[in-house]
This record gives C-alpha cells, structure tokens and sequence, in this order.
C-alpha cells in the first residue's frame, strides 16, 4: 500500500504547487495551470497507453494533437458559404480522385503479378491520378483561398457544437493512426520513432500550407465556446449578485467562473479516460497486453495478434491524443497551426510520461500536471533567480541584458535536465508501474 | 499430422536447415536428435511459423501451412515450447498460464467495460485450471511468484504448462528437459506420456538426453547439417552408422571401431 | 544552345544546391550512424549538437571579426571551426561521462538510450537558445560568390546563368576531405580499425583486447567534429536558426537509415539521395522544360510535385519505402 500513499502524496504535492500559485499569483494563474494540466494528463495518458502497455515508441504526438486541433474548427466553425459555392464541389472531386487514385494503385499492387509490369502500371495509375488530382485540386484551392481572404479564405467548419469535436477529434488522430500503424508498426522502435515524428511533421505542414482547410498560418481564432463569455456574465444581474456573496468583483468571478467551467468539462473527460484505461489494465485484456511486452515472440506463439493488437493499441493511444488536441484548441479558442513544436507537443508529452512512471496510469496523470507546471512557473522562476544572480552587475551590463532576456530559454534547459534525473535516480519514474 | 516436404531454410549463404522431409504420425511422441548445430530449432521455428521457410512446404492434416504466422498455428491447435524459455517475467507463474486460451471475452476491449460480469465468472475458471495444471506439474506453490524469478528447470515446467491451458492437437518441444534435474525431468517425462495418453496430444520433442528419449519416443528422428539422416525406433538410431558418424565424426569413429575390434 | 540552357538551368537550381546540402545531410549522418555503429542507440540530441558546434562556432567568428582576424575570401567561420569542434568535443565527452556511460554500464536496453538522448537534446537545445538565443544569426563573410550568374552569363553568353556561391563551394569541397580523411581513420590507423572491429562485434573486439572506453571516447569526438562541422557548413549555407537544426534531424535519419544504420558509406549515399528527391520533387521544372519543349507544348504551371514546404514529406516517403522493401537501407547496415 505504500504506492497508493506515495501517490496519494505525490498528488496532494501538485495540489499544494498550484494552490500555491492561487495564493501567490492569483486564481486566475492557478486554473490557466489547472485546465492545460489537465489537457497535459491526458495526453500522457494516450502516450502512456502507447509507451508503458504496449512498448511503442510513438513521437508524433505532436501530429495527433494537431488534428483533434483541426477536428475543432472542422466542426464548429461556421461554413463559408462562398467558398463552397466557388469550390468546394471541385475540392471534394479533387479529394475523391486522389483517395481513388491511392485506392487504385494499391489495387494494382495486390493483385498484379509481382514483376515490371506491375512496377509499370503502378506508376502509370500514380502519374495520371496525380495528373487528374492537381487538374481538380489547383483551381479548387484558388477559388476557395481567393473569398474573403483577409476574412475567410477557407471551406469553415459545419456549425456544430465543439463539444461533438472532441470524439470527432480522436476519430480523426484514429484514422490517422491507423494508416501509419498499417506501414510503419512493424518496424524496429526507434525506425518507429523516426516515422512518426516524420508524420507530425508533414500533418502540421499541411495545417500551415493548406489555407483552404485551415486557414494557415492566418489562424482561426474565435472558435464557438463551450462556457459562456465573461462579458455576457457580466451583464447578468444574477451573476453579478453571486459575485458579490462571494466578495469578488463581477469581472474577476465571471473569468474563474468560465475556467471553472473548463476544469469541470475537462476532469469529466479525464477521469472517465482514467477508469477505462484502469478497467483495461487490469482485465484480460490488459494481461495479454503486458505478455506481449514482456515477450512477443512468446505471446504469438500462445496465440495473440501480437500485429493486431498493437495497430489497436497505436490507434486507441493516438485517438486519446487526438482528443486532447481538441480540447486544447477548444480552450485556447483558435487554432494556430504556427505554434506547434515538436519539443511542446511531442518530447514535453514524453518528458510527463517518463517522470510520471510509464506503465502506471497515475503515473502519468501526475507526470502530466507536475510538468506542465514546472513548464509554465520554470520562466519567471528562472527570470527571479537570473535576477538575483545579476543584481550586482550594473543595469547597463550587455551580458545581464543578455542573461534576463534568455530566461525564457530556462525551460528547455530544466526540461532536459529534470528528465535526466530522473532518468538516471528514478528510472521507474515517481510512481513505478506497480 | 504434419508433414514436412523437402523445407530449406538459409541465412544468406548458410542453409541452416537444407532440405529436411519428415512426417509425425498421430498419436504419437516423435523425438528429434542430432548434434549442436544441426538445425533442429530452426527446424521448429519454421514450421511454427517463426521463420519464414526459404523453400519447402509444410503440412498439417492435409492442410498448407507454411508461413502462417504463429497465432494462427495456435488456433489450429499447434503450440510450442522454446529452448531458451520465454516466459512472460513481470507477471506471475497464474497469470502465465491464464492468459494462454484464446478467445477470452476479456480480450476483446468492449467486453472488459460492458460485460464485467461475464469476465469474472471467466477468470475464474481459468485460475482453476490453471492450478490444475500448477498441481499436474507439482509447482502449485509458484502460482503467485514472478516468472522472472524462477529457476531454469521451473521456466522449463512453465513452458509445459502453457500447452496444457488449452486442447492442443500437436505440441512441439524444444528440449524441455535441458536444465532439469533427474527428479523434475521424471516429472516431465511422467507429464508428456500422460498427456499423450489421455489427452490425445502429438508430441514432437528435441532433446539430446538419450535416456530420456529412449523412455518416451518413438519414432526417433535424426537430423544432421540440415538434412534427415535416419528414422526409426531409439534402438536403430543407435545402431545407425551414420548416426554415430554424424555424432562423432569419422576420425573418432574409426578410432573407436577399431579399439572396439582390438 | 537551348539544350545547354536547360542543362544550365538544372545545374544552378538542382545540381549544386542538392549537392551543397546533400553533403550536408552526409556528414550529419555519418555522426548518426558512427553513434549507432558503436553505441547502438539513436542519438535524438544530434541536431542540437550541430547546433552547439554552429552556435560555438559563430560566436568565435564574431569574436575573431571583432579583432580583425580574416582568411578572406575564404569566410573566417572556417578559422572559428576548429575552436568549435574542440568546445564541442568537450561538451560530448563530458556529456558520455556524466550521463551515457552509467547505462552503458547498465547494459541498458538501446531504446532507453534513445529516451536519454531526449533528456540531451533538450539541455542542448535549451542551452544554444540561452547562450545565443532562438533568433537567426548571419555570420557569413568573406567572397559571397565564387561565380555569379551574370559572370557566367557573360563569360559563356548562353541566357542562363549559373551561380555557385561560396559557402556551397565549401561545403563540398570540406565534404569530400572530411569524408576522405574519416575513411583513411577508420581503416588505415588503429584506433580507426578496432573502432570498426568494435561495431562488428563488440564481444569479439572486447576479446581482442581493445579498450571500450577509449573506443568511445574516440566516437564521440569524431562525432562532434563531423556535428560542428556539418552544422557550421548548412548554417553558412543556410543561415542560423537553432531550431532548424531540430527539423534536420528528420532528413538525418532518413538518410542514415536510407544508407543503412551503421554503414558510414550508406550513411553518404542517403545523404545524396535525400538531398536530390528533396530538392527535384520540390523543385519548379517550368524553366528546364521551357528550354527542352518546343513552344506550343511549354507547360503553363509551374510543373512543381510539391511545394518546398513539403520538403520532410519526401525525406519521409523516401525513408518509409526504403524500410519497406529493403529495411537494412541500400548498404546493408547493422540494423534488422
Ligand atoms: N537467425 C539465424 N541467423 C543465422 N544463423 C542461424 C540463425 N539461427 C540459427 N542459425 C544457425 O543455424 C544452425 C542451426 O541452429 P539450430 O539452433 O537450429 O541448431 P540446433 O540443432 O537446435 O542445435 P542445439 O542442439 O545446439 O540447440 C547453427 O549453426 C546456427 O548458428
Ligand atoms: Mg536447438
């Protein structure tokens, strides 16, 4: 039992972390930490579920979480009407052709005798699809970019409720997933690792290149919200009667009262995520997983799907990813495509997972709050002990000018060096699997 | 049962196995000897579909298996043992043994949030049989050890045990004895006949201990350099002039004929 | 005529870019794949190793510019370099001591490597971005061009010029002594021959009496002079920006796992064949093809597969159907 207290105490320390900075910086600060935590925990759940079950080292995390991203506009954003009207049509053929076009090549390869020929009519069904595709595709783009572009200058979204963007978010990091999963899960672990972070990269290169879809590096930002806006609380005579039995200003109450909002939609999200994956873990299902990565060669001779069963558990963990992703760009309110890094939304992920103990599902909860905020309080921690350390160089010293301004740069560096030690002291993590 | 027609298996120029035939009768304990190195293992291996054969065909009841991979083997009742255990370390001895039957509706992800009560009933008869064969095998008191930390012999019986989770047609095993005392290898052979008797299982074993083979096997089958040397029951194996060539090599054998004639 | 225009043509937009940075994705890989040869892990800090040595080397440069040192036309980076690999080399070796050897030790399992290499790549990063910060840094001096494209077009009249800048042309020509001198050390001295005999088989090199500590305290010096060296190059042929040097590490490893892990001659293959997929699949043909086709078929896009944004896309395709078909890369590397 001395795990669950070590936990129990380890929890209740990022409790007394973030109700410190409530205290210290303000309520406001302290659930900004809270809701990303939250958003942090459960991606390093779906990491977790890849990494610590089943072995898989997937470094496109980064990629996942940038399509439940894209999931969010998709669904919420109003359509524009225009650009349907000027290419949308065109756009779908265009997109019909080139899925056809894959279709028919593979086509192609599994039934064609292996040989030059098939290596012939292969390229031939590829060139001219690709042919087809760019002929539809081009003019498409164009006309949709050319409504509105300083306004619109995309399809929009289908104006549904962003909540509906969440799952719609895991089902699209799960197609995703499945399609590398189908190439790339047979491959050694770091061939994995390459592979996917090359995925991650091309998905946001298409979310910062492909303006008709998402906008670019223009952004979509006012996404539809979840929680009321602070204004229209604001003019409530209700809510503002409320503030003041609480002693707090109608505007301060009415910011906590959304993000409060916020926490509770997203602790819902992830404490039903935590029970399924512990129903998981200790089922039947979650012993097969763990035979199989303990010994796979052993596991497929007693009869598993050692292929299956990874493609699903690639695909499960990425849609969790996918998810976050959505929620993520649901709390932020837009979508940037410029701000994903791979540091950020990959290596920090993994950073939470192996702090936090892969294989434990606490473990990485804790790894995903304990970080992020290390992550957000490293900078003016940073920014505090530079401060002092320079106070007795004089103001106009290029070098303390140099050193206050990197600050920023601290995180990285304490980053990498928080996971070294527990690397090196922990190698289980705080909280070992078990 | 299973037919083996002329299998190669090479990496790169080294032909590990070079064109064995073999076949293992119904009902029966096969055994397979033959000097280190002989390709014995990686016989097995292709067969169970570990490796994928160079060339060759083999069959089972009929039915074209090669290539396909070990899971499916296992449906079709074909199970092996390793040489070198594998046993599952960071889970205990119950467990290894538990998770061995296929088509668990606590596999299937959906079953284990919807159909809990189903699983439990489950589970537990599966922790019975598993003691069961822990009992069988007189190591009921390792059931909630780790199988990591058991002895090599004790891996050995754990191997074992796992083919007996289920209703194997043919089990094939890679010198389950090596590594066992002369007590716990009694245990193993006693084990193996019953199993045969009882349980109808088809055994194909390796396994260089000749007593041991003697007591349960027949027919015995002798392989060297890839190839199938000779067949037939132990007594004409040990009789076989090529057998004792292969285990000895010329030089010493005509050293030792010919003390022999002196 | 027009025929020599297009071949021009393709010479200038082409031929010596992709040859400039395919010698710079060969030199990177080759510290992957020496990394893997005798550590056998993935190194994901080697992009922000680069980056320590470009970052090293830049601010010697100004710092020698600031005294007026100058080897011009040649840029006074080069003089900085050596200065650079040594601070770099220190930084390795030190880093082995503190961090890789204790699981080296372990006999820890090569994909825990791996994730240690993360922890690496983040102080690495974070301290290139501390001591120099995240913006780009120009440090490029000396001639500009070695010819210019109005030079050539003058000197051969043709209408298409071809310009061959300076930092291209040394890029390749410290490639091709670079590699040279990396071949003659790993088969002509000793250190060189029980380095290969160690990532042939380590048990058998251990056998023989060869000392692994020194084996890879070797390695890391050679791998931070081959980072420094390839970094400062693609940062005089490209411009600073630490976190380029990042995204590098994706065609890096595709080329290195093209040419085959652990195969230094695989290792310079995929890095040319990286850079020239790169490079034509991203590249606009419409002016080539103006030259080969006759008018009433000149094609009127700009007959470009993909823009560069895509460029990873190809390094990524690439690698995915090398793997595929043949997943020991072209030169059979160590990797299964
Ligand atoms: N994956 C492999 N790659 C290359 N050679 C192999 C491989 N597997 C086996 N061999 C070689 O094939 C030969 C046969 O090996 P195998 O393990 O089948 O022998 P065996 O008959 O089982 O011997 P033992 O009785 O010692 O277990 C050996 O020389 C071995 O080195
Ligand atoms: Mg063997």
């Amino acid at each position: 039992m001395s795990g669950s207290l070590r936990g129990l105490m380890m929890f209740a320390l990022v409790a007394g972390l973030i109700g410190l900075t409530g205290v210290m910086q303000g309520w406001n600060s302290a659930l900004v930490i809270l809701n990303m935590g939250l958003v942090s925990a459960i991606m390093a759940l779906g990491v977790n579920l890849q990494w610590g079950f089943a072995g898989l080292f997937n470094v496109g995390v980064m990629g996942f979480v940038a399509l439940g991203g894209l999931a969010a506009v998709l669904i919420s954003m109003p359509p524009t009407t225009e650009a349907w009207a000027a290419g949308g049509g065109r756009m779908a053929l265009a997109m019909i052709a080139g899925a056809a076009t894959i279709l028919a090549a593979i086509f192609v390869w599994r039934r064609m005798a292996p040989g030059r020929r098939r290596a012939l009519a292969m390229l031939a069904v590829i060139t001219v699809g690709f042919i087809f595709y760019r002929f539809l595709f081009g003019p498409a783009r164009d006309a949709i970019e050319a409504v509105n572009p300083a306004g619109t200058g995309y399809l929009g979204g289908m104006s549904l409720p962003i909540l509906l963007a969440w799952p719609v978010g895991g089902v699209l990091a799960a197609g995703a997933a499945w399609l590398i999963g189908k190439t790339a899960l047979g491959l050694r672990s770091d061939y994995l690792a390459i592979a996917t972070l090359g995925i991650a990269e091309i998905v946001i290169a298409l979310m910062r290149n492909e303006d008709w879809l998402s906008r670019g590096v223009k952004n979509v930002v006012g996404l539809p919200r979840p929680m009321p806006f602070e204004t229209d609380l604001q003019s409530d005579p209700a809510f503002v009667a409320q503030a003041e039995s609480l002693g707090l200003t109608a505007v301060e109450w009415s910011t906590l009262y959304v993000k409060l909002g916020y926490t509770a939609l997203f602790t819902v999200v992830l404490v039903a995520l935590l029970v399924l994956a512990q129903l998981a873990l200790a089922s039947p299902w979650g012993r097969m997983m763990r035979a199989i990565r303990d010994n796979e060669t052993a596991a497929e001779a007693m009869g598993k799907n050692v292929k299956a069963r990874h493609l699903q558990i690639f695909i499960l963990g990425s849609a969790i990813c996918g998810l976050a992703g959505a929620m993520m760009t649901t709390l932020d309110g837009q979508l940037t495509p410029g701000s994903y890094q791979p540091l950020r939304f990959t290596f920090l992920i993994w950073v939470m997972v192996i702090v936090g103990g892969s294989g434990n599902n606490f473990g990485a909860v804790l790894g995903g709050f304990l970080i992020w905020f290390l992550w957000v309080q490293v900078e003016p921690m940073g920014l505090w002990v530079l401060t002092t350390l320079t106070a007795p160089l004089p103001d106009s010293s290029a070098f303390k000018e140099h050193l206050l301004a990197s600050a920023p740069q601290m995180r990285l560096l304490t980053m990498g060096v928080v996971l070294l030690v527990v690397l090196r002291f922990y190698p289980r993590g705080l909280l070992p699997e078990r | 049962m299973i037919v083996v027609e002329d299998l190669h298996m090479h990496f790169g120029g080294f032909r590990a196995v070079d064109g064995a035939s073999l076949s293992i009768e119904t009902g029966t304990i096969t055994g397979l000897i033959g000097p280190n190195g002989a390709g014995k293992t990686t016989l097995f291996n292709a067969i169970a579909g570990d490796l994928k054969p160079t060339s060759g065909r083999v069959t089972m009841s009929g039915e074209d298996i090669t290539g396909l991979p070990p899971h499916a083997l296992f449906g079709r009742g074909l199970l092996r043992t390793f040489q070198v255990a594998h046993e599952f370390a960071t889970m205990t001895v119950r467990e290894n043994l538990m998770m061995v039957p296929g088509h668990q509706a606590g596999e299937t992800l959906w079953n284990v949030w919807t159909a809990r009560g189903r699983i439990a009933s489950e589970e537990k008869a599966l922790a019975r049989k598993a003691d069961e064969v822990l009992e069988f095998l007189t190591i009921s008191h390792l059931a909630d050890e780790r199988a990591g930390n058991l002895s090599g012999g004790q891996k050995k019986l754990l191997e074992l045990g796992r083919t007996m989770m289920v209703e194997a047609k043919i089990v094939f095993l890679d010198e389950v004895g090596a590594g066992v005392n002369r007590t716990l290898l009694r245990t193993i052979g006693d084990a193996i006949a019953e199993l045969n008797r009882e349980r109808g299982y088809t055994f194909c074993m390796i396994e260089h201990d000749m007593e041991f083979i003697g007591r349960l096997c027949d027919p015995v089958i002798c392989m060297a350099e890839g190839k199938v040397l000779a067949e037939g029951t132990i007594d004409e194996i040990k009789a076989d002039e090529r057998v004792i060539e292969a285990y000895l090599g010329t030089g010493l054998k005509n050293k030792i004929s010919q003390e022999a004639a002196q | 005529m027009d025929a020599l225009n297009a071949l021009v043509a393709f010479a200038n937009f082409v031929l010596v870019p992709a040859l400039a940075y395919g010698s710079q994705l060969a030199l990177g890989a080759l510290g992957v794949t020496l990394i893997y040869g005798i550590l056998r892990f993935s190194n994901f800090a080697h992009g922000d190793t680069m980056a320590f040595g470009a970052m090293v080397t830049i601010l010697l440069t100004w710092a020698f510019q600031a005294m007026g040192l100058s080897i011009a036309p040649l840029p006074t980076a080069l003089l900085a370099l050596p200065f650079g690999i040594l601070a770099t080399a220190a930084l390795v070796y030190v880093t082995d001591r503190t961090v890789y050897r204790f699981y080296r030790r372990a006999k820890a399992a090569p994909v825990m490597l791996v994730i240690v290499s993360m922890g690496v790549m983040f102080v690495m990063n974070g301290l290139v971005r501390f001591i120099i910060g995240p913006e780009s840094q120009s440090f490029a001096d000396g001639a500009r061009f070695l010819i210019t494209a109005r030079e050539f077009r003058e000197m051969t009249g043709l209408a298409e010029g071809l310009a061959i800048r300076t930092s291209q042309a040394i890029t390749l020509v410290t490639a091709v002594i670079v590699v040279a001198g990396l071949f003659w050390f790993l088969n002509r001295t000793r250190t060189g021959k029980s380095m290969r005999a160690y990532s042939d088989n380590e048990d058998l090199a251990l056998l023989s009496g060869i000392n692994p500590e020194r084996v890879v305290a070797v390695t890391w010096v050679l791998v931070a002079a081959l980072a420094t060296i390839a970094g400062t190059l693609y940062g005089l042929d490209k411009g600073f920006r630490p976190f380029t040097y990042f995204q590098l590490l994706l065609p890096i490893f595709a080329s290195a796992i093209v040419g085959g892990l652990g195969n230094p001659l695989g290792a310079i293959a995929g890095g040319y064949v990286i850079a020239f997929s790169e490079v034509t699949i991203t590249y606009a043909w419409k002016k080539v093809l103006t030259y080969l086709v006759p008018e009433t078929l000149e094609p009127s896009g700009l007959v470009q597969l993909l823009s560069t944004e895509y460029k990873y896309a190809v390094s990524f395709a690439i690698l995915v159907i090398v793997l595929l078909f043949r997943p020991t890369g072209l030169f059979r590397g160590k990797a299964v």
